[in-house]
This record gives C-alpha cells, structure tokens and sequence, in this order.
C-alpha cells in the first residue's frame, strides 16, 4: 500500500520525505533531490519492498519561473505494487544523484532526460546526449527552449515567407543555396 | 558561342556558324546532332531508366508505402526498378522516404555520395520534401532534403500511395529519356571544358585541323 510505503519511508529517511500525494491515480512521494540515489537503493533491497524495475524515468518541466522535476515510476515485479517518486530542481543548474547503477535501465532513461532537458545525473556512467547530435545548442523540451537558427549551414527552423520575393528563403550563413 | 539572344534551341548544338565571333572556332557544329551519336543517347538512356535500382533507404511510415510498391501487388520489378540494394555503391537511385532528421542529413550527404553516377533522387513524401508535419514545430527535422542533396523527383503525400510512388518512378523515367550524355560531352570537348590531348590542340592551333571544315578555320 502506497501510505505504508510512505511510512517506511519517512521512519528510514526524517526530514528528506517532503510530500504524499495520494489523490492522483499513482499515489506519489515527493524526495529532497539529494537522497534519490539512496532512496532508490533502500526500495530496491529491502526485503518488505522490492521494488526492482524501474518502469520508468521521466523530466518534467513545470513553467516559467517554476521548478525543474524528475518523476521515477517503480514497480516491484515479486510483491506487485507500485509507487512513484518525484523530485523538483532548480532551473539553474538543475543537477540529480543518477540511479543507472541502481536499476541499469536508467541509463538510457536519463541521458535521454540530459538530452531533452539539460538535467545533469550525478555520477552516471556515460552521460552524453543521446538522440540530438552532440554539438547542438539547448535542450528542446524545455519551455524556454529557443531554437537555434543554424545547425553547421543547414537552417533548422522553416523560413519565413519573404514578402518581396514572394517565396520562402532558405540561406544559410555562408550564402548557400536560396529557392 | 554566341551570345544568349542567339542561341538556338538546342544550346549544345551550334549551326549558325556565320554567328560565331570573328576568330572563334565553331565548337561543337563539327558534331551536331547525328545519328550515331544521338542513337548511342538513346541507347544510354533507354538502359539507365530500364534498370533504375533503388537503395534501400526506408526512413519513416513512407518506407512501408515503399515496400508496398516494390511487394508483389504493385511490383515494382514491372518498371525494372525493383532491385533494392543495401549498400549506395550499387544503388543509383535514392528513394528518400520519410522524416529526414538534421542528425541524418550528414549521413544522407554522405551516402549520396557513395553512390556512383549516374544517380538519382526521388523525395518521397511531405517530410522528405518540406518536413512535412514538422514544418513548424520539428526542431530536429530537415525542412526539405534538397537542401543537401539535388532532387530529381518530388512525390506529394503523407504518405504517398504506391501508385504515387510508381508515377514518380515513371517521371523519373521520362527524365531520364532527355539526357543527352554523349551530345553534352562532345559539345563540352568543343569548348575546351573538358582536357583534350595535345596532337588535337597542335592540329588546331596550327590550322591543319583535318576535321575543321575549309571555310571555318581561323583566319
């Protein structure tokens, strides 16, 4: 049961247990971002618990002027039950303890939350972008995402129609091909 | 050459000689348009388009269309474009079908490349051809593969149906049929764009050109 969950929980961590939301369809714990890592590790070995899958691992963006978050969704394969973590990082640098050594599926999980949002996981293994090229500029899934106009002279955004020629433009900074 | 006001329709065939500047070698009229050389042509092309093979280069839901038109209930094979290799290097025909990403084009760049010439390329779909339905919001879709590589054929269609697929195929074909290889590559010789040896050069210079008619040699 998701309160007993909670109970364990803020008995083992006091103090960094902040929330529980249980009005939602998955009943959530919200975390001090600093103790993930050992949250996670305490789901994942304790005997009563089990959580051992980690279904998944997402980033969220809540808005201008509001925080940064990552949502864990756990799951125990052996007892069947379920609960979700969340934690709220600051915009600037938004930085996590990693928990790819934990469940080895985030891995792929949180360079993908690195790539979209620019959220650093501490001490993972390979943190690298993993769908956009490595020298691309910003994090797209951000709300303040701002593209960039030229990826090495290939113009990223559609051009706008040019009023005086009466088609679209498609220069690149060193004068490519215009139609 | 003549200037652009006097060029015939045939810009590779000169037969206006009295046009030509004072001192100025007729530069391809020795050639023309004759049968043999234009045979040869058709020739060329008539077993270029006969036997276009297509790179295996499915990108996104267009390379189900794709597979479609080359599966037996459309049967590609009909129009002798069926063979779809998996390496460029025996390809000369590239179906760029679907979403083309920014991180792709470099490699789409470089597969074109690959390719030996002749070669061809069809833009299958809205993606290929404009983004698409990314047009706006993909930050990381190419708004058009011509913008890296020349486009011979675009096919409209999100996706494009086979029969579309197949109609772009035929325009292709078509294209193909205009080509006029050998006529360029003489005419191209006759304005000393392309290298020629030097017992031609010397035959010319020295005004002992055997192959220059009397009244068209230098003065």
């Amino acid at each position: 049961m998701p309160t007993e969950i909670y109970a364990r929980m803020r008995a083992r961590f006091a103090g960094q247990i902040l929330e529980f939301d249980e009005s939602t369809l998955n009943a959530s714990i919200k975390l001090a971002p600093a103790v993930v890592a050992e949250v996670g590790r305490y789901l994942k070995d304790d005997a009563d618990l089990q959580f051992n899958y980690l279904m998944c691992l997402s980033g969220v963006d809540y808005g201008a002027g509001k925080p940064l978050g990552v949502v864990y969704h756990l799951q125990s394969m052996t007892l069947t039950h379920q609960i979700v973590l969340k934690v709220e990082l600051p915009r600037e640098s938004p930085s996590v303890p990693s928990v790819a050594l934990i469940w080895r599926t985030a891995d792929w999980h949180e360079r993908e939350v690195y790539d979209l949002f620019g959220i650093r996981f501490e001490e993972h293994p390979d943190l690298r972008r993993i769908f956009l090229p490595d020298d691309w500029e910003g994090h797209p899934l951000r709300k303040d995402y701002v593209v960039q106009e030229f990826y090495h002279d290939i113009r990223v955004p559609f051009p706008d129609l040019d009023p005086d020629r009466g088609t679209y433009v498609f220069g690149s900074p060193g004068g490519g091909k215009q139609s | 050459m003549a200037d652009v006001g006097h060029r015939p329709q045939n810009p590779l065939v000169i037969d206006k000689v009295s046009e030509l500047k004072e001192g100025e070698l007729p530069p391809e009229g020795r050639y023309g348009d004759n049968i043999l050389v234009t045979s040869v042509d058709k020739f060329l092309n008539w077993a270029r388009l006969s036997s276009l093979w297509p790179m295996t280069f499915g990108l996104a839901c267009c390379a189900i269309e794709m597979m479609a038109t080359g599966a037996s209930r459309y049967d590609l094979d009909r129009f002798g474009a069926g063979v779809f290799r998996p390496s460029p290097r025996q390809s000369d025909l590239m179906i760029v079908a679907g979403t083309v990403t920014i991180k792709m084009a470099s490699r789409i760049k470089r597969l074109y490349a690959q390719m030996p010439a002749p070669k061809y390329v069809i833009s299958m779909g809205s993606c290929a051809t404009c983004g698409g339905p990314y047009w706006k919001h993909g930050y990381h879709v190419l708004k058009g593969v011509d913008q890296i590589v020349p486009v011979d054929v675009y096919v409209p269609g999100c996706p494009p149906r086979p029969e579309s697929l197949m109609e772009g195929i035929l325009k292709l074909q078509e294209k193909i049929k205009q080509e006029q290889t050998l006529q360029r590559k003489l005419a191209a010789i006759g304005r000393s764009e392309v290298k020629v040896p030097d017992f031609a050069q010397d035959h010319r210079s020295s005004g002992h050109d055997p192959h220059v008619p009397e009244g068209n040699k230098p003065s």
